[in-house]
């Protein structure tokens, strides 16, 4: 199993993460090495398995559907970046203006 | 004999006759964290003020004669954990401003028992790592020897117990991240049943795997702790709503007749001469303690390293996107555009290990892949699963090494992540299968303590705190203690 340079950068991109195209030789080794962990599963005979998510056999538990949280907008908003009038700022989305 | 060399329980104790008072205990912990810590960096955040108001607080109520379960207790929080108000990093660049908004439901429920605050500890970032050199916030120095790591990923939270700079700590475990930690350090730390301890306010790695727990110098410690912060919490959809049992009555129980399962294929596994006779010595001891020993087979066990580093990576990829600098923590300079801010910020913000799992759990959830890797370690859980469900047929817990050795040097594995990994090769299958193990010390090589664990079957971590009780009643290894 090894990964090509596009395929990384297929990932790089689906997980929003800028990666150095020099560093790509380092991390496509250290990656190949991690899927090559992976090849034991092969070996599994897993045919009529069923699939496990999770340790425990349990349904969701529901609640009344009542307001449980107050209102702490200020305070939840005292950590982010950039904020104006209770508004999360992030750059222009619309193309086309500048 | 100094205020800090005392267990906790001892402390308690010490505290309720009034030998000593809350504040005077926190000034002992403090004065000793700022001559110590500098040079093993346990604590990211060292909550000073706040401890003192709080030990004030518990002696009044002592005072009163209407004390809390653990009124004055100077403890660490693992930096995992959300303090309302105070830095809770997870160890991370991208959470380094991050003062949570909220306290998580371990935390509450410990400061509504009395508890003292010391500070939060320094940890691999985001629990990924076994060595805690993955910290923004420096490596973490073994208080045994300070060139060799403390474990991970809840290193500092296991030095600082072991150094004496708190009492106990909190700390979590998705694949030995406590346990591994108090093998390296000396220490007891148990990982209960996923589900026991709530995980609402617990920043998220492996939802499916993550659980809290405790680091402590001895197994009645562990007991005392874990029963104040265990228990049903509505806040978290997974949180077991089942009657938690008073551990420090059970640890108690008489372990004449207790079955322990030896797995032939973890002895198997290339395992150091001095790991493999401390642990045979450990099993002579449960032999005079009047257990019984029986070989157990784990046919499926070599699968547990590869499940795991489909399955955590998978859930992390997925649990990790909510870091994106929009709405907390760190966000890159001069974004050119939304997109530039998201990928720049996820760039800078994280580590190297970090990246590498995000990476990897995207390809393994990504078109095409899904079925072969995330699908497939899925089904392979369930047949580590069934092995344990196998097992616990005959036995009552299952006995094996911690670890593969003692620590190592600080830089030895950090470049081979592989070679990290395998650090947990004993510990990961409890996590995959949702049940409760516990590490104490057993043994010591050129000065570096070892570990022997324990797992047991779902819910009977008081069944673990025993076993390991009544271990600590005829051996002497967990009151040893690094000099520093």
């Amino acid at each position: 199993m090894s990964l090509s340079d596009k395929e990384l950068k297929e990932i790089a991109y689906l997980a929003r993460i800028n990666i150095d195209e020099n560093n790509f030789p380092a991390l496509k080794g250290e990656l190949d090495q991690i899927l090559g962990l992976f090849e034991k599963l092969n070996l599994a005979n897993t045919d009529g398995i069923e699939a496990m998510s999770h340790p425990l056999d349990l349904s969701q538990p529901t609640r009344k559907d009542e307001v449980t949280e107050i209102n702490q907008r200020e305070k939840m908003q005292e950590s982010a970046p950039l904020v104006q009038s209770g508004l999360f700022l992030v750059p222009k989305v619309i193309e086309g203006e500048n | 004999m100094e205020l800090n060399e005392f267990t906790l329980k001892e402390q308690l104790d010490g505290l309720r006759d009034s030998s000593f008072s809350s504040t005077e205990l926190t000034q002992d912990y403090l004065k000793r964290i700022k001559a110590k810590d500098p040079s093993i960096n346990s604590y990211i955040t060292v909550t000073e003020e706040l401890a003192l108001k709080q030990a004030k607080k518990a002696d009044d109520r002592y005072n009163k004669g209407h004390a809390l379960a653990l009124d004055g207790i100077p403890i660490a929080h693992k930096d995992i954990f959300c303090t309302e108000d105070v830095l809770t990093t997870c160890g991370s660049k991208m959470l380094s401003n991050f003062k949570a908004p909220y306290s998580s439901t371990v935390v509450s429920k410990l400061f509504d028992e009395g508890v003292v605050m010391l500070g939060k500890t320094n940890m691999d970032e985001f629990a990924m790592g076994s060595s805690n050199e993955t910290s923004f916030f420096g490596e973490v120095k073994n208080p045994w020897n300070l060139d060799y790591v403390p474990g991970g990923s809840s290193g500092g939270s296991a030095a600082c117990v072991s150094a004496r700079l708190a009492s106990a700590a909190t700390a979590t475990d998705t694949g030995g991240s406590i346990r591994q930690p108090a093998a390296l350090c000396g220490l007891t730390g148990i990982k209960p049943t996923y589900g026991r301890v709530s995980r609402y306010g617990m920043i998220a790695f492996a939802s499916s795997l993550d659980q809290g727990g405790v680091l402590t110098r001895t197994a009645e410690d562990a007991a005392i702790l874990l029963a104040s912060m265990s228990g049903h919490d509505p806040k978290d959809s997974t949180s077991l709503n089942i009657e938690v049992p008073n551990y420090t009555e059970e640890i108690g129980n008489n372990i004449s007749g207790l079955k322990i399962g030896l797995p032939k294929e973890f002895f198997n596994q290339e395992i150091p001469d001095h790991v493999r006779k401390s642990t045979e010595e450990a099993i002579e001891v449960y032999k005079d303690l009047g257990a019984e020993i029986e070989e157990i087979s784990f046919p499926n066990i070599d699968l547990s390293l590869p499940v795991y580093y489909v399955l955590a990576p998978a859930e992390c990829s997925a649990n990790l996107s909510r870091y994106d600098g929009v709405r907390y923590g760190y966000r890159c300079e001069e974004p050119k555009n939304l997109e530039d801010l998201y990928m720049r910020t996820r760039d800078e913000g994280f580590g190297p290990e970090v990246k590498r799992r995000i990476l990897i759990g995207t390809y393994a959830l990504s078109a095409g892949y899904y079925d072969a890797y995330y699908l497939k370690a899925q089904k392979c859980r369930r047949l580590i699963a069934n092995d344990f469900t196998e097992a616990f047929k005959s036995v009552d817990v299952i006995l094996s090494p911690t670890t593969p050795g003692t620590s190592f040097k600080a830089g030895e594995k950090i470049n081979d992540p592989i070679d990290m990994y395998l650090q947990d090769i004993f510990t990961i299958p409890a996590n995959l299968a949702g049940l409760p193990g516990i590490s104490f010390p057993c043994g010591n090589h050129n000065g570096l303590p070892l570990g022997l664990q324990l797992v047991g079957n779902s819910l009977e971590e008081g069944k673990l705190l025993s076993a390991a009780h009544h271990f600590q009643t005829v051996t002497n290894w967990h009151k040893e203690s690094p000099e520093l």
